[in-house]
């Protein structure tokens, strides 16, 4: 079986984000970026797949610019076979939506026949939590959202979804898109030699073109702003004070 | 001349800075408070960097290591600069002067060094002579076929955790036209061999829980085969692997910087006094451009010459430059430091006095600063006859 895994260039999990002047959105100028973190944990659980001998291949994708090229590197690093780069936006502050995400992906699963995507649930930079639904959609195929759990069993994946209530275990016939969750598992450190090794495994760079996919927004941003600021808190005495605050504030 | 890293080395980077702030950093309250390392915890730092292929990094592949040039290994060390001295000397880097092993030293030291099996530590200074290590008293004399060795080393980081040490002794003396000079000959002396005292050193106010220890040698006597390199070779030895070691004083300084200064940054950008944060008060403000000015330029000149030595250039008195740079801006950037913190920045809730404290070493390990420019004047003097 091979597993496809798209991975996302997204600001670092570290960086503070802060807003552009003009409230377009985020200033990604001169910031870190890394892969999404949910992403990395779907690279970790496609490795211990082929670890355990239930994939033969993992291959890593990545659409958006071409710095995403590093993003694929480190998840050759840490284990994936090869990647494809599909270059869709020649500034970082284009963001390529899902479904033109989703439309792309699907084409490449097209020529890859994957039996298994691994994706995170959502990119922490702008919370869609779309692509793997909308994927799923296009293809035909079952999906598992918000796995903490994954086991292949046959042709089936056996996916323990994190859900409001608490946990959901559900059978999906394969071919399938898992999208993943933190608690799945620990996304390793790549390994020195790895590390070595990533630049010689093969890495195709394709663009939107080339799979006929029109990225042009459907959405339009109308304001980013900050945060609200949390107010400072209070130090209260005891017990009482501080039900009589929560009530005060209808909180109790 | 070709600035900045390829994907491999950016890579190194991340993969050893995320290592140091997930295994290192949660564990350096405790190493401070209690100045010691739990064993457990250091086997763990070690078992994760042998896995991660990064123990003996330095060492060349065909002997087992990562193979990395001077200027990658730099890097390694600049990230694990941001750590715990003590615990990050589980992120075994193995004195590569055990290169010169010959014959079954490599099978005995060697390979179980790069391995992780047995540890190291390096010996030269005495408690008469430090800077002057030509003026050791330590010496080694011959008995049979065997060498007899007496005298003190002290000062000797990591032997506590030792299997075997690498001993620089006197072993003769040559007349020279300026004078008696020692022969020297180096030696690698087993943890408990007959003779062999290793006990515990004084406490440094730098670097808690990274002990140095003081080494006695009471008529320890050592056969041939524990010599390493040639006998009466152990300046030749000293001066073909030492210099390295200075490189890496140079960019752990430049790694702990940056550590520091973020601390700097974000406090300025947050303490406010007089309504705002002070970071807008010129006098603070002025002290972060310096700061940052100053890592950077030490960052380059400590990677300028470790990049010389993978091109093979003299790079002697670049590598001073760097060391000497390094230490000293590291000296004003955890000082500055705590001057923004004001009075928390003294108090040990916050690291910052730690990092303060841990500075004020590498100006003087690994030669200090008076020497450092010393070999540094005398390169540039010494060909024009000065
Ligand atoms: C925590 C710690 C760990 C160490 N670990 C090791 C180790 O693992 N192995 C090891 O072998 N050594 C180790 N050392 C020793 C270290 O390398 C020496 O401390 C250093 O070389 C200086 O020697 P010294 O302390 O005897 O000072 P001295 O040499 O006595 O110097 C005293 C002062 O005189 C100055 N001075 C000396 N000569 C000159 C000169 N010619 N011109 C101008 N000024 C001069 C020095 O710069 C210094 O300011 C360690 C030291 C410390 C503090
Ligand atoms: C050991 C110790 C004992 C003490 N004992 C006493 C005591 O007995 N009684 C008492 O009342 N206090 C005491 N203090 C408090 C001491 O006086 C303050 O620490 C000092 O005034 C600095 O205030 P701060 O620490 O809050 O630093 P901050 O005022 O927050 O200063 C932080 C940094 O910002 C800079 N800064 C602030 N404002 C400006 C500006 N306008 N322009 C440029 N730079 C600026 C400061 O110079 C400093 O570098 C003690 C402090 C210590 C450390």
């Amino acid at each position: 079986m091979k597993v496809l895994v798209p991975v996302k260039r997204v600001i670092d999990y570290n960086v503070k984000v802060r807003v552009k002047a003009d409230g377009s959105g985020v200033d990604l100028a001169n910031v870190k970026m890394s892969m999404n973190p949910f992403d990395e944990i779907a690279v970790e659980e496609a490795i211990r797949l082929k670890e355990a001998g239930k994939a033969e291949e993992v291959v890593a994708v990545s659409i958006g610019v071409k710095q995403a090229q590093e993003t694929l590197r480190t998840a050759l690093a840490m284990g994936a076979d090869r990647a494809i780069l599909v270059v869709a936006a020649d500034d970082v502050h284009h963001d390529i939506e899902p479904l033109a995400v989703a439309k792309i992906l699907a084409k490449v699963v097209e020529e890859e026949q994957p039996g298994l995507i691994l994706c995170g649930k959502q990119a922490i930079d702008n919370d869609m939590n779309a692509t793997g639904q909308m994927l799923s959609a296009l293809l035909g195929w079952s999906q598992g959202t918000f796995a903490s759990e994954l086991d292949i069993d046959g042709d089936s994946a056996v996916v323990t979804r994190e859900v409001d209530g608490g946990l959901q275990t559900i059978k999906v016939k394969m071919p399938a898109i898992v999208t993943v969750d933190l608690r799945l598992n620990e996304p390793r450190y790549a390994s020195l030699p790895n590390i070595m090794k990533a630049k010689k495994k093969p890495l195709d760079e394709k663009t939107a073109d080339d799979y006929g996919v029109d990225v042009t927004p459907r959405l339009e941003i109308v304001k980013t702003s900050e945060p609200v600021a949390r107010a400072a808190g209070i130090m209260v005495g005891s017990v009482d004070e501080l039900v009589a605050k929560l009530k005060e504030a209808g909180a109790v | 001349m070709q600035f900045g890293l390829t994907e491999e080395q950016e890579m190194i980077v991340s993969t050893v800075r995320s290592f140091v702030e997930n295994e290192i950093y949660p564990h350096e309250d405790l190493v401070e408070r209690t100045g010691e390392v739990p064993p457990d915890v250091a086997e763990r730092i070690k078992q994760k960097t042998i896995e991660l292929g990064f123990y003996a990094c330095n060492f060349p592949e065909n002997v087992g290591g990562a193979g990395l040039g001077h200027l990658e290994f730099a890097l390694v060390e600049r990230e694990l600069g941001r750590g715990s001295m003590a615990l990050n000397h589980f992120f075994g880097r193995p004195q590569n002067i055990l290169m010169a092993c010959k014959g079954d030293q490599i099978d005995r030291y060697l390979l179980p060094a790069v391995r992780g099996e047995r540890m190291d530590a390096l010996a030269m200074t005495e408690p008469g002579a430090g800077s002057d290590v030509r003026g050791m008293k330590c010496s080694a004399v011959r008995d049979g076929g065997d060498w007899v060795l007496n005298g003190t080393k002290h000062f000797i980081s990591g032997a506590d955790h030792a299997d075997f040490v690498i001993v620089f002794v006197a072993t003769g003396e040559d007349m020279t036209p300026r004078g008696p000079k020692k022969r020297i000959t180096t030696f690698l002396v087993d943890r408990g061999t007959p003779g062999f005292t290793i006990r515990d050193g004084y406490k440094s106010v730098s670097h808690r829980g990274y002990k140095n220890m003081i080494l006695e040698f009471d008529d320890c006597r050592l056969p041939d085969a524990q010599v390493l390199g040639e006998v009466d070779g152990g300046f030749a030895v000293m001066n073909e692997w030492l210099y390295a070691t200075r490189i890496t004083v140079a960019t752990m300084c430049v790694g702990r910087a940056r550590r520091v200064f973020d601390m700097a940054l974000n406090y300025a950008a947050q303490r406010e006094q007089f309504g705002q944060p002070i970071g807008k008060f010129q006098g603070v403000s002025f002290q972060i451009a310096d700061m940052i000015t100053e890592i950077d330029a030490a960052d380059l000149l400590t990677l300028a010459a470790a990049d010389r030595l993978d091109k093979g250039l003299p790079a002697n008195r670049e590598i001073a430059s760097a060391k000497l740079y390094a230490s000293e801006m590291l000296a004003r950037v955890t000082d500055t430091a705590i001057q923004i913190h004001g009075g928390m920045g003294l108090m040990d809730d916050y690291p910052l006095e730690r990092f303060w404290r841990d500075a004020r070493v590498e100006r003087i390990w690994d030669g200090t600063s008076e020497i450092q420019r010393h070999i540094i004047s005398r390169d540039l003097l010494r060909p024009l006859g000065a």
